[in-house]
């Protein structure tokens, strides 16, 4: 490799308050090539590149464009040092053509949107665009707008592209076509970066490939000399061992069972297609996969949350052996039914939580319809927090601090803990230890495995691998809105989820990142 | 190293922000009231250099502009600024339980006007038909489904097709105000006025005509502060106006919600509406609500949603409107200096919720730190 980089990242480390989220990456990107940045969720791919298109400044380290040492402390920097970033949400005036929002914000010379139009028009020739400068957004189809950003990079002169999950939201055909342009942009010279999870696109459009696993540079590899296993293998990393007890299920009988489940989003994608499971008392479910394929239309549908296109979701009581569907049930009727469903949502504080309520009236939410008086009873609540206080340790001035005051790790023991206080027979948490440290994510650990022995049907969505592997009894992993494989927790490998998590099927029509 | 060390500090702010939450309620309250009293002061002085009156002389004025002379045992303008207050008051309680769920209600005006209206009409045609106790009920119960229902409508739209509902509520003043407009023609024949009418005028206790006027608006204060405190309709309220999802989340109605709250909203507009026509002018014109309906949205959020507070902040908002409208007459200032007056309290108010909020930390500066 004799060229010149067009960037070298050296030494880069950022942290967010306590949380580390790259450390000491060094990274390089030549002219004429297509590099992949690979990692699993967090592994801080995206962080990386903010860093290099001016969102964030590093800690520590250097970037340099073509050798030399530059900072870049804000995008307006990037473009001055050509880099251009095209972000997974695109940044558009809706009611702007598409000529209007490429120019828009550039400051030289006089604006006149024909002589623009024109160099646009150009740019499109050159590259292999399909792109009507005069449309205006709002009329756009997602991969259109795409390319209104990537258009937009290029009219500003950006010679180093970087492109954060391009193809997340695209088709198929509009995927190949969107690798037919940045093909041609290597061959202009032009150095482009991708973040992406998907494997095969990786083996399919760059030359190299460099992995980032939880903040760390792996390494480098060219794509030529690689494989999938290869790769999954650096972005997963060995196993870790955590030690978290994992006891043999009592007798485990059906308790949910979701059938041929298929769910849209509101633009008419599909975002779960034919998923079909069993989740069984006196066991834990792990459910395994990218963020954003799905799990959590597919918890939101079983708590009464999504709309439901097809299939069938059927509860099991365990007391009367009676059985329910769930579908187009509201969480209203589901609780009015006797189903015993506790939720933890992934977004505590937008869903599970109300952030300025105490703590107090927190614990309410699930309980203050009780009795017919139409004033609220806030003894049981407020004994109910000082219990879970104090069981589970929360740090807390008292009952009556508003949650937002909270440490992450103490306002998901709170979910948690009134989650589980109203003695569910089926638990779904999402995500519970994300942001928490280890012993909350342990405390955490515990109150599952407790009520796995319970005899409650746990369903976790985890992001951990190792923890996933630790603690459930059989992991489900999803991809792209299907089931690609339902593994023993006992036996599976970390190699064997990453293969399973980064399979997509071809008919699949994306994963969604809304 | 260093060349870096020194790009980063070129961007560097003298200051920074923080967000504190340690603060405690007292703390915070007397923020407020030191706010208060600086911009008391800042009316005062600016005042004084508009009048060249001395401070205390302005003082004097404002206080006789909002209380008259009480020394010499005349209550009247007394009564006058309880009852402005009261009216206010009674809009701003109106508002809060859709600001609590962040619905923006700024149809208080449009609602009372409807409440009003309808109480005129009993008053009018039902004025000798019906025996005065049915005649009351009837009015109160016609006037907050009046105001109900000009509250409602914009509420609907908002559940099932989530229009703008400042937009519709600000629409629809106008709406009850051309209808009044259009009653006054009716009623007035040639002159759009109709003379006080003497059937269906709320009782007068104690000699005074304002106050029934006064107890009835204190008694909603409680109500409204125990329901938006104490009750489960209050909680859901709260629930919904801090998280959609929440709410989705443990199964609230929001639609159900929306609805029912622009309903109690709308109908308390409606019995302020039946204090001023049938408790207090006997009469109706387009004006008889004279924008107090948005100056209590302003009372609402100074009060922060609380009803007790918001009986201080309606007081100081009516001794201010009245007092500076006597510093205008009595020095011959421009009339908008009431406004004037008004706004710079406000401006006192609400920015230090900037300072509760938020801690100014200036940057020390600081040895550098070999990396």
């Amino acid at each position: 490799m004799s060229q010149k980089p067009a960037i070298e990242l050296r030494g880069i480390t950022k942290t967010f308050g306590k949380v580390v989220a790259n450390r000491n990456v060094n990274l390089v990107a030549n002219r004429g090539e297509i590099l992949s940045i690979l990692g699993e969720n967090g592994s801080g791919k995206t962080t990386l590149m903010n860093m290099i298109s001016g969102i964030y400044f590093p800690d520590e380290g250097n970037i340099f464009v073509d050798g030399e040492e530059v900072h870049i402390t804000s995008p307006k920097d990037a473009y001055k040092y050509k880099i251009g970033m095209i972000h997974q949400h695109f940044k558009l005036v809706d009611v702007f053509t598409a000529a209007e929002n490429i120019v828009l914000g550039i400051k030289d010379g006089k604006y006149d949107l024909k002589k623009s139009t024109e160099k646009i028009r150009e740019i499109c020739d050159k590259y292999g665009f399909d792109l009507d400068p005069e449309k205006k957004v709002y009329t756009m189809s997602v991969s259109e707008k795409q390319t209104v950003e990537i258009v937009k990079v290029l009219y500003r002169g950006a010679d180093i592209l970087i492109l954060d999950e391009p193809t997340a939201v695209l088709t198929p055909q509009e995927i190949q076509k969107l690798f037919a342009v940045l093909r041609r942009m290597r061959e202009a010279g032009k150095a482009i970066i991708i973040i992406t999870h998907k494997l095969a696109e990786v083996m399919e459009l760059s030359d190299r490939v460099s992995v980032l696993r939880k903040g760390e540079y792996i390494g480098s590899v060219n794509t030529a000399e690689t494989t999938e296993s290869e790769l999954t293998e650096m972005m997963v990393g060995k196993k870790i061992s955590l030690n978290i007890e994992r006891s043999e299920p009592k007798n485990p009988t059906d308790r949910l069972v979701v059938e041929g489940l298929e769910c849209q989003n509101r633009a008419g994608v599909k975002v779960l297609s034919d998923v079909t499971f069993t989740a069984r008392g006196g066991e834990i479910l792990g459910i395994a996969g990218i963020a954003g394929s799905g799990q959590r239309e597919l918890l939101e549908a079983i708590a009464g949350l999504q709309k439901v296109h097809s299939g069938q979701i059927i509860y099991t009581n365990p007391k009367t052996g009676e059985t329910e569907n769930l579908r187009d049930k509201t969480p209203r009727q589901i609780r009015e039914l006797g189903v015993r469903l506790s939720f933890v949502p992934e977004d505590r504080l937008g869903m599970g939580l109300v952030a300025n309520m105490d703590i107090t009236d927190n614990m309410m939410l699930r309980s203050y319809r009780k009795g017919k008086s139409m004033f609220l009873h806030r003894k049981a609540p407020k004994d109910l927090a000082e219990r879970i206080i104090e069981e589970l340790a929360v740090v807390t001035p008292g009952t009556s601090t508003p949650v937002r005051q909270l440490s992450g790790g103490n306002i998901q023991k709170v979910l948690v803990g009134r989650e589980i206080a109203s003695s569910p027979k089926l638990l779904m948490v999402a995500y519970p230890v994300r942001g928490l440290d280890i012993n909350s994510s342990y405390t955490i650990y515990n109150l599952l495995n407790e009520q796995k022995e319970k005899g409650v049907a746990v369903i976790f969505v985890g992001e951990d691998l190792d923890a996933l592997i630790e603690l459930c009894d059989r992991i489900m992993v999803i991809g792209s809105g299907r089931i690609t494989g339902i593994v023993d927790g006992r036996t599976a490998t970390k190699e064997e989820l990453g293969i399973l998590m980064t399979k997509t099927t071809n008919e699949s029509a994306g994963d969604t990142n809304e | 190293m260093s060349k870096e060390k020194t790009a980063r500090h070129g961007f560097e702010a003298p200051f920074h922000l923080a967000k504190r939450d340690d603060l405690k309620w007292w703390q915070a309250w007397l923020i407020r009231i030191a706010a208060i009293v600086v911009a008391l002061l800042v009316v005062g002085v600016i005042s004084m250099l508009l009048t060249k009156e001395s401070f205390f002389k302005i003082y004097e004025t404002m206080y006789r502009g909002a209380f008259g002379r009480l020394e010499k045992g005349s209550t009247v303008m007394l009564w006058i600024f309880l009852q402005r207050t009261a009216i206010l008051l009674g809009l701003s309680l109106a508002v809060t339980p859709a600001f609590k769920m962040k619905f923006w209600n700024c149809g208080a005006e449009g609602q009372a006007l409807a409440g009003g209206l309808a109480s005129m009409i009993c008053m009018i045609e039902l004025g000798d038909k019906l025996p005065y106790p049915v005649l009351l009920l009837v009015i109160l119960v016609s006037s907050m489904a009046a105001g109900a229902l000009w509250g409602v409508i914009p509420a609907i739209f908002k559940a099932q097709y989530n229009t703008n509902e400042t937009l519709f509520t600000l629409m629809m003043n106008y709406v009850a105000t051309q209808i009044v407009k259009y009653y006054l023609y009716l009623e007035g024949g040639g002159s759009n006025k109709i003379n006080p009418v003497s059937t269906g005028n709320l009782p007068i206790i104690a000699d005074n005509e304002y106050l029934l006027n006064v107890i009835i608006v204190l008694v909603i204060t409680v109500l409204m502060y125990v329901y938006l405190n104490y009750s489960k309709q209050g909680y859901e309220i709260n629930v919904v106006g801090e998280s959609r999802n929440t709410a989705r989340y443990i199964g609230i109605n929001i639609k159900k919600v929306i609805i029912r709250t622009m309903i109690i909203s709308g109908a308390v507009c409606g019995v302020v509406g039946m204090l001023l026509v049938a408790g207090t002018d006997h009469s109706i014109d387009t004006n008889t609500v004279g924008g107090q309906g948005f100056t209590a949205i302003m009372v609402s959020w100074l009060g922060q949603f609380n009803p007790f507070v918001m009986v201080i902040m309606s007081a100081l908002v009516i001794f201010l409107n009245m007092g500076s409208g006597k510093v205008t007459e009595a020095c011959g200032l421009n009339s908008s200096f009431a406004d004037i007056a008004v706004g710079i309290v406000i401006l006192f108010v609400v920015g230090c919720e900037f300072f509760i909020r938020y801690s100014v930390k200036f940057r020390h500066s600081k040895k550098e730190v070999k990396a």
